[in-house]
């Protein structure tokens, strides 16, 4: 690890307090070296304040920052070798793309402005707009020169701040990919705010998920999916069906649960909660992982498959899948999104089917949180409090 | 009223797109009718009144005619032109004192204030309250002979070095260049202090961050960012400033004496001193033909067009 720090981002122990209000809530946190690391979280969960606490916009409350060897807690914006990709973009309406892409390098003082900026609007694509203003480009081409008036000054760390938010979907998956590119072209570590969980999931190699000021998981995208520690992370990255159960036994590294009648396996080493006989467990399993039968053909599902019987309420079809709810005595929403390679024609609303899935599939939650932490609905209950 | 109760049957027989686009057609010279008369009214008519008197020659007793007697325009100027040029001094050194005093200010309410900020702007506006007058009037017992202004001035030697330039004469300020400079620059301090907020407060905060986060410290920030944002204030400010100040006479008359007479001054008492009709609305003109083009030269310089 030693050989790496160097120029790895370190949070200790920061946090900032408004008030009796506490936007971040002490926080420890290491993004290594070159890599592409998303802060993700809905709005208001401390994420933004986190990056400007690290671009030195904000001044933490405690704690301290640390940009490898540096400790640069105490320094100014201007003295810090970070670059901040603003979310409105913020480029200056007075001066053209050229200066404003000039504006770091004229403030250090360097030589070769004109190369240095030619290059850079080669490596955006801007070649031809080097004149205009800032208004007379799209909302793209701004966020284009947002990105290269930050990069052009090869700081350690370049800090994006919801960069994608002003854009329409087509266009943000386009400069998706096109962020991805110009980081690994450049390999500098990348910090990037965002509340779009599919964003977080294609572009960074690490994300970590913020609730209420604090960082709830950290991994990489299909950790975090697969393996979720909490109910909000398993609602806020993908949809997750939560089933209450109680633990029967433990067999091997299998923990064995009841939920109702039906008896179900996950394997331990994918439960973060009490394992105890008798305690509470909260079930988790990905839409996408569960196989529908018909209950007629019920006998043809081969052995050690989780199952759980139910019955289609909903059923849409959306092209490359089909989307089924499903009533079941064990939980009342399960969602299935099936694949649309062999179509039954029997499974429509109000057919009886079993539900099974490989066990392994299955993780575990403690059954002391809230299950719809992270889901729509409880970020709607959340705003009315707050209101 | 009958028009009105039979309207709706032919409105009803009628294609209503017809009259309801004729009415669209002529909506907007209804719209600006008002105004127009109101320009012709006091405004144009009176201009070419003066032109008129100001190419008459004649007596009072005799009745002027016009007779294009331009030699008015040539003996005004050659008669009163250290008063245009003290006009166009006074009124500039105090445009860049309202500037100087007027933009930390204008700068404070709109980025330091807070929730403090519209007590201050209303403390900006509140000598509007009082008649322009009363407050010039209040300026000569702040700065009459053996005040304590015009005594802590000379015990600091302010005195000394301003009688040096030539602004002051001994230990007096009143009826000197300062006091009507100052007056000057009291009375139209507002008028700089407005626009220059206005265009301060519209410029976006994140743009100092953006700023500070490229590497740019504090004062570099302002020099690059906040000030050529600000130049359609500064520009509007001055202009606000300076036309006004140019044509002032009420400044020169109350805290100056005769060597510091504006071309104002000039204007105010051929017209209603001397009586001599012509010279006064040549000179009007005069003025109004050199401010504008200063101020043509200035924003033509200043290049604002190409901001924001």
């Amino acid at each position: 690890m030693t050989d790496t720090t160097r120029g790895d981002v370190r949070l200790s122990g920061i946090s900032k307090t408004y008030g009796s209000f506490t936007a971040v809530h002490p926080l420890d946190l290491t993004v290594p070296q070159g890599s592409f690391f998303a802060l993700l979280g809905a709005s208001g969960c401390g994420k933004t304040t986190t990056l400007r606490m690290i671009a030195g916009l904000e001044d933490p409350s405690s704690g301290t920052v640390h940009l490898g060897d540096q400790d640069v807690t105490s320094l100014p914006p201007y003295k810090r070798p970070v670059n901040t990709v603003f979310q409105s973009y913020a480029l200056f309406p007075h001066l053209d793309i050229f200066e404003n892409i000039a504006f770091g390098l004229r403030r250090r003082g360097v030589k070769s402005v004109k190369k240095q900026v030619g290059e850079m609007l080669d490596l955006v694509q801007l070649g031809d707009h080097a004149r205009k203003k800032p208004h007379q480009l799209s909302g793209g081409q701004q966020q284009r020169v947002a990105v290269a008036r930050a990069l052009i000054n090869h700081p350690k760390v370049l800090l994006l701040d919801e960069p994608l938010g002003a854009l329409d979907l087509k266009l943000r998956r386009q400069m998706q990919l096109e962020l991805k590119r110009i980081q690994t072209e450049v390999g500098i570590t990348f910090v990037h705010v965002t509340h779009d969980q599919e964003e977080a999931m294609t572009m960074a190699d690490q994300v970590a998920v913020m609730n209420a000021g604090r960082v709830e998981q950290l991994g990489s995208p299909a950790d975090l999916y697969e393996n979720p520690h909490s109910t909000f992370v398993a609602n806020f990255l993908g949809t997750s069906n939560l089933i209450t159960t109680e633990v029967a036994a433990m067999d091997g590294d299998r923990l064995v649960v009841k939920a109702g009648d039906a008896k179900l396996s996950l394997p331990t080493a994918r439960t973060s909660a009490d394992t105890r006989t008798g305690g509470k467990v909260l079930l988790g399993i990905r839409p996408e992982k569960i196989a529908l039968t018909h209950a007629d053909e019920a006998g043809t599902i081969p052995e050690g498959r989780n199952r759980i019987t139910g019955k289609i309420a909903q059923s849409s079809f959306i092209g490359v899948s089909t989307q089924y709810v499903i009533d079941s005595p064990v939980c009342d929403a399960f969602e299935v999104y099936a694949q649309n390679v062999e179509r039954d024609g029997r499974l429509t609303p109000g057919a009886e089917v079993v539900l099974h899935w490989n066990p392994e599939h299955s993780f575990g939650l403690d059954a002391a949180q809230s299950l719809l932490a992270g889901t729509a609905e409880a970020a709607g209950t959340e705003d009315e409090v707050t209101a | 009223m009958t028009t009105v109760a039979d309207a709706p049957p032919t409105a009803l027989v009628e294609p209503p797109a017809k009259p309801r686009k004729k009415r669209g057609r002529f909506t907007p010279y209804w719209l600006l009718l008002p105004g127009l008369l109101w320009l012709v009214v006091f405004f144009a008519l009176p201009m070419l009144y003066q032109a008129s008197t100001s190419v008459q020659t004649g007596s009072l007793e005799k009745g002027y005619e016009v007779t294009w007697h331009f030699q008015t325009y040539l003996d005004a100027l050659g008669e009163y032109w250290p008063q245009f040029l003290r006009s166009v001094l006074y009124a500039g050194i105090a445009t860049v004192l309202c500037l100087l005093l007027g933009y930390p200010l204008a700068y404070l309410i709109a980025f330091k204030a807070g929730r403090w900020r519209n007590l201050v702007l209303i403390l900006v506006i509140a000598p509007f309250f009082t008649s322009f007058l009363i407050r010039t009037l209040a300026w000569k017992t702040i700065l009459a002979d053996g005040g304590w202004v015009v005594g802590s001035l000379d015990a600091l030697h302010i005195l000394d070095v301003t009688s040096w330039i030539g602004l002051t004469e001994g230990d007096r300020v009143l009826a000197t260049p300062l006091a009507v400079v100052c007056g000057l620059t009291y009375n139209f301090l507002p008028f700089m202090i407005l626009p220059l907020y206005t265009s301060l407060e519209r410029i976006d905060g994140r743009l100092h961050e953006a700023a500070g986060d490229l590497y740019a410290r504090p004062f570099t920030t302002f020099r690059r960012v906040t000030f050529p944002l600000s130049l359609p204030g500064v520009v509007s400010g001055t202009l606000l400033t300076f036309i006004p100040a140019s044509g002032d006479y009420v400044n020169a008359q109350l805290l100056g004496s005769t060597s510091e007479k504006m071309v104002g001054n000039v204007i105010q008492s051929q017209f209603l001193t001397v009586l001599d009709y012509p010279t006064a609305a040549a000179l009007s003109f005069i003025l109004m033909a050199a401010i504008l083009i200063m101020v043509t030269l200035y924003i033509r310089r200043a290049g604002t067009e190409d901001l924001v």
